[in-house]
């Protein structure tokens, strides 16, 4: 099994060269995601200021993508909007990988654990991912964090699922049974011997709810349930945009394109990297 | 089969058992008194108290929710906060145009998804096979309102085929005109949803391709049609049918959304209004009885795939 430095020393950057797409999909994402991290120093005007005079104007020289209706720059707003995304997107990320790692592992390391946890994991996983973010959003303001939360409180509950049965079969290798008969501690297991084994499935599954999440957030935006309307947000600018769609079209094309474009990269390259890394995890799910 | 479908029927009750649980607990979940969430800051404190009567805030838990399931099997969903009507009725007022909905988008994804993934199959990795995959995983990358909008810009607004946004309901045109308003609402949730069944139906012709049986069918001299057709397209409608379940959850998320882009007057819309309404009873009917019907569907679903399949002996 690989560990995390060996598979990005060795097969992994090679064939990536060779997969034109994938690699191309990776130098989308990294250059979205610099802009996003860079984006004080980069926008041309103030995301946020409102100038009345020169709303609504099509894409041109001063103001490459055009301005809204308020008159902000969308060049700006698009480049502070990846800030926006990366952040919801990246913390649903985590959300879901932490969560969804100790429960799985520990319902199961522990079979009583994973009789009440695998039995709450399903309940959750009854509910239409966006109804229970509605329901949680419901209860629950709306903010950046909350907004992770919603969104990551259902994949929480499927990588919780897929880390649970990739441990079962772990679990009743030789391998953990000899640690276990050599006297190995409860954490040198699960951290050790079980934990690297989960890697490569999981940084694929990453992948794919980062794409998932980025659809998620942008609905919840777009229904005015997401994230707060002064974060420019490319969900939210797709929302504000709606009732100027014949006057202006291009307040749908940027934003829009920019969500089509990362989720695509992210689809594209969480598919090479299954069949790369995982050509059997594949058929588990 | 009987034994499984007995099996498979108390699971199923359990399930609902505990989804209904979970349902019950969400309006206690509200951080701090749900009525005065609820009346908004203008309530008095006498609007307050009698709101937390008529809910039964002020019984204990387990009280409150026998009582509670005991008015849901009786079809009382409780009240809207917001019209001051029973739940349940409205509930019914918002279905025809999510039902309909629903139903348009499922026969497209399969009018689509099924031939597609059969040609996909038939031309593995050729030109067809290669364009129609980067097609799929576009539209499975594309928001689902972003596609709503463009259809009604090109269709609705640039063209003027159809109609922008609304439905009226069927009782009212007494003519098939409604559908009009439903066409592009079910191409903007067909799209992105026929992707899954598409690849679905794909993997699993090119899997039954490599059984003994069209092997054999192939050393009998069976024409290439008839092999597709007969033998391994009715391997992958099985397939097809266990994806229904998953199809039902992207439908109902999808519907949300597209609802809400051409503002159709279906639940979906509903949910989303009631939650900047703060409407909770009429959120948490909502959600009950669409738990409700992807539990049922999933309990089909399960039953129909071992009546069919007899190989397959599910847990």
């Amino acid at each position: 099994m690989l560990t995390l430095t060996t598979f990005f020393q060795s097969t992994f950057l090679r064939s990536l060269y060779r997969k034109k797409f994938a690699f191309a999909a990776l130098i989308i994402l990294i250059t979205t995601a610099a802009a996003g991290a860079g984006s004080a120093f980069i926008v041309p005007y103030d995301p946020l200021a409102i100038n009345p005079a020169e709303r609504l104007l099509p894409p041109n020289t001063s103001y490459f993508f055009g301005t809204d209706n308020f008159g902000r720059d969308i060049f700006s707003r698009i480049i502070y909007g990846a800030q926006a995304t990366y952040i919801a997107g990246i913390g649903v990320v985590l959300f879901s990988l932490i969560g969804g790692v100790v429960c799985g592992l520990l319902s199961a390391y522990f079979a009583r654990v994973g009789l009440v946890l695998m039995r709450a994991v399903d309940i959750i996983l009854g509910f239409p991912p966006l109804l229970l973010a509605l329901a949680l959003i419901a209860i629950l303001d709306r903010s950046l964090v909350n907004t992770v939360i919603a969104v990551g409180a259902t994949y929480m509950a499927t990588t919780a699922r897929i880390v649970y049965g990739l441990s079962l079969k772990i679990i009743a290798q030789t391998y953990v049974e000899s640690a276990k008969a050599l006297g190995a501690s409860h954490t040198r297991i699960l951290y050790s011997h079980i934990l690297p084994n989960l890697i490569s499935p999981l940084i694929v599954q990453m992948t794919f709810i980062f794409a998932f999440a980025q659809l998620q957030i942008a609905s919840l935006d777009f229904l005015g349930l997401g994230l707060p309307p002064e974060i420019p947000s490319w969900g939210n600018m797709l929302s504000e945009a709606k009732i100027y769609i014949t006057r202006a079209p291009w307040l749908l094309w940027f934003p829009g394109g920019m969500i089509v474009l990362t989720v695509l990269s992210l689809n594209i390259l969480g598919d090479f990297m299954r069949d790369k890394l995982d050509p059997k995890f594949r058929n588990e799910v | 089969m009987l034994a499984f479908t007995c099996q498979r029927t108390i699971s199923m009750v359990f399930s609902m058992f505990a989804a209904s649980l979970l349902v019950f607990s969400f309006i206690h979940l509200i951080p701090g008194d749900p009525a005065s969430v609820m009346l908004g800051d203008q309530a008095t404190p006498e609007e307050i108290a009698a709101l937390q009567t008529k809910l039964g805030f002020n019984q204990p838990l387990h009280q409150q929710y026998v009582l509670w399931l005991q008015k849901v099997l009786q079809g009382d969903f409780g009240e809207s906060v917001f019209f001051q009507t029973p739940v349940l009725e409205i509930i019914q007022q918002n279905s025809e145009a999510s039902l309909l909905l629903a139903l348009f988008s499922f026969i497209l994804i399969l009018l689509i998804g099924i031939p597609v993934g059969i040609l996909c199959a038939t031309y593995y990795n050729t030109k067809i096979d290669q364009t129609a995959s980067a097609v799929t995983i576009f539209l499975a990358s594309a928001p689902t309102f972003w596609v709503g909008l463009y259809l009604i810009y090109i269709f609705a607004v640039q063209l003027g085929w159809l109609p922008t946004s609304g439905y009226p309901p069927l009782a009212e045109t007494q003519s098939i005109e409604s559908f009009k308003y439903l066409i592009l609402p079910a191409l903007t949730l067909a799209f992105p949803n026929s992707a899954l069944i598409i690849r679905l139906v794909r993997s699993s012709m090119l899997d039954n391709l490599k059984e003994d049986f069209v092997r054999t069918a192939r050393a009998k001299g069976i024409s290439n049609f008839d092999i597709y057709f007969k033998h391994v397209f009715r391997c992958a409608v099985l397939t097809v049918i266990t994806a229904l379940g998953f199809t039902f959850v992207a439908l109902v998320s999808g519907a949300v959304v597209t609802e809400t882009v051409f503002s159709l007057p279906g639940m979906g819309r509903l949910i989303v209004q009631s939650v900047l309404r703060r409407d909770y009873p009429v959120i948490q009917g909502i959600i009950l009885v669409v738990v409700l019907i992807y539990l049922l569907i999933n309990f089909f679903v399960d039953v129909l795939y071992t009546y069919l399949d007899p190989r397959i002996k599910l847990q």
